[in-house]
């Protein structure tokens, strides 16, 4: 019994840490780049990082699972690499997670690289700090609060993950089957004991998440995210 | 502010709800499982044709309609992919009791885009030739139940799990299949009747192995006094409706 509650909680937590720490690689240099960058390619680049914001979920996951899948190109480049194929593979969700949370990283590295400015990062330089230490020593600390928005929100919206999972994961136990996952059959098969335990977990997880990303990060009194 | 579209949002709601209730021809809404949907859309321009009634149909999933109607949710009518949830409802007494009706049985087709995979059926799951296998999710599905029941049957439930993946429903289970990302799967006769490419094998899985998919149809407590709902019954029952269901993959219980 314990483990059908636990083997998706589990799951769902490496899940969206994975997905945190491989957006918080890849987002950096790409949100440093929207923040800093004047290139004519720079709004179509932030336009592709939103689309998982406007798009439905399902549109992603129907969308991947053609693409991952032996038919399409990124199928048959990880079959020629013997990787396999991703669809119903932990793998295939990570890869997944990371496209449809990337706004929820670049977004906010994103605002708190531009408030940094020009002019500290002048500073820096002409007390002769190369580009790489201006990155390191002024804007990332100057970030941080950027940083700590990013991951929560990263980790938060991969736990809620549902629609594109649905379409790619195969509820396998073990392997696929996530929390929203999980909600969503007990639902379906009408365990609604079960279901309420697991929802009502989701709730106050995701009210402590948002309540400790405003107390960390908004002024008083105006609970904005930033 | 944004609260000035409000009233323009009211008034949206009236003009689209309003016209729902003309005065000879009545309106039934009917919930309808989603394997039916193809179906179904023929049976409603049928009866609309030779009724005068119109009706409002909502597909989706038999749990997730099941869920919405112990809410609360306006449906006349619920056919369901089977014939637990109408008696529940019945029992519950949200449903019109003595009015349930097997509308359809569901064959399970064992499907894969492979010309001649499924020439020797038993042989090809026996030895598993594939990657994958997809099912429907044997818990909430009625499909998936009884593609588990006809592995297990075959004593093959056991050996081939580790390659099984499960879609949320019988849907979804053909769409791993038809992407390719499972290279057969158990699917609905239904939904092969109207998948266009016509090029895969098939392997009818024989109705001993399995228990029959009967899917019901009830009469809702707030239909009981809607004619276009107790016409949509009898609707069901005339020869016209069961050839249509027949030609769309199913059989007809007597």
């Amino acid at each position: 019994m314990i483990e059908t509650y636990w083997d998706p909680i589990w799951l769902t937590l490496k899940l969206a840490t994975t997905t945190t720490v491989l957006l918080l690689i890849l987002g950096t240099p790409l949100a440093w780049w929207l923040a800093r960058s004047r290139h004519w390619l720079r709004q179509p680049v932030a336009a592709v990082v939103a689309l998982p914001l406007v798009l439905p979920p399902t549109v992603l996951g129907f969308y991947l699972l053609l693409l991952l899948g032996p038919n399409g190109w990124v199928g048959e480049l990880t079959q020629a690499l013997g990787l396999g194929l991703l669809p119903f593979t932990f793998e295939g969700l990570v890869l997944a997670s990371v496209i449809y949370s990337l706004p929820f990283t670049v977004q906010p590295l994103q605002n708190a690289f531009s408030a940094v400015g020009d002019g500290v990062l002048e500073v820096a330089a002409t007390l002769r700090a190369t580009p790489w230490q201006r990155f390191l020593f002024v804007a990332v600390p100057l970030a941080r609060n950027g940083f700590l928005s990013a991951a929560v929100l990263t980790f938060a919206h991969t736990i809620g993950e549902f629609g594109v999972i649905l379409m790619i994961g195969g509820s396998i136990p073990g392997e696929t089957r996530v929390l929203s996952v999980a909600i969503y059959d007990h639902v379906e098969a009408l365990e609604y004991a079960e279901a309420h335990w697991l929802s009502a977990g989701l709730v106050g997880f995701a009210f402590v998440v948002l309540l400790s990303l405003y107390a960390l990060n908004g002024k008083p009194r105006t609970g904005v995210i930033r | 502010m944004p609260t000035r579209w409000l009233p323009s949002l009211g008034l949206l709601i009236v003009l689209l709800t309003g016209p729902f209730s003309p005065a000879g021809a009545d309106t039934v809404r009917i919930g309808v499982a989603a394997n039916f949907a193809d179906a179904c859309r023929e049976l409603i321009r049928r009866f609309e044709a030779s009724t005068g009634h119109s009706v409002t149909a909502s597909y989706g999933s038999t749990g997730k309609l099941y869920a919405q109607i112990i809410h609360g949710a306006p449906y006349d009518l619920f056919m369901a992919a089977d014939a637990h949830r109408p008696a529940l409802l019945e029992d519950k007494g949200l449903a019109v009791s003595g009015t349930r009706l097997s509308y359809a049985q569901g064959r399970l087709a064992l499907w894969s885009p492979q010309p001649e995979a499924l020439n020797e059926p038993e042989r090809y799951l026996a030895e598993a030739p594939f990657e994958r296998l997809a099912i429907a999710n044997p818990k909430t599905a009625p499909y998936g139940l009884a593609a588990q029941q006809a592995l297990s049957g075959l004593a093959l439930w056991d050996p081939l799990k580790p390659k099984l993946v499960r879609g949320e429903s019988v849907a979804q289970a053909f769409q791993f299949v038809a992407s390719g990302n499972a290279q057969a799967g158990f699917v609905a006769l239904s939904q092969l009747q109207v998948w266009p490419d016509k090029s895969g094998s098939t392997w009818l899985v024989p109705q001993s192995l399995y228990q029959p998919i009967t899917q019901q149809a009830v009469l809702l407590a707030r239909g009981q006094d809607n004619p276009a709902a107790h016409a949509w019954l009898r609707f069901l029952r005339n020869d016209q409706a069961t050839a249509i269901i027949e030609r769309f993959g199913y059989s007809v219980p007597d």
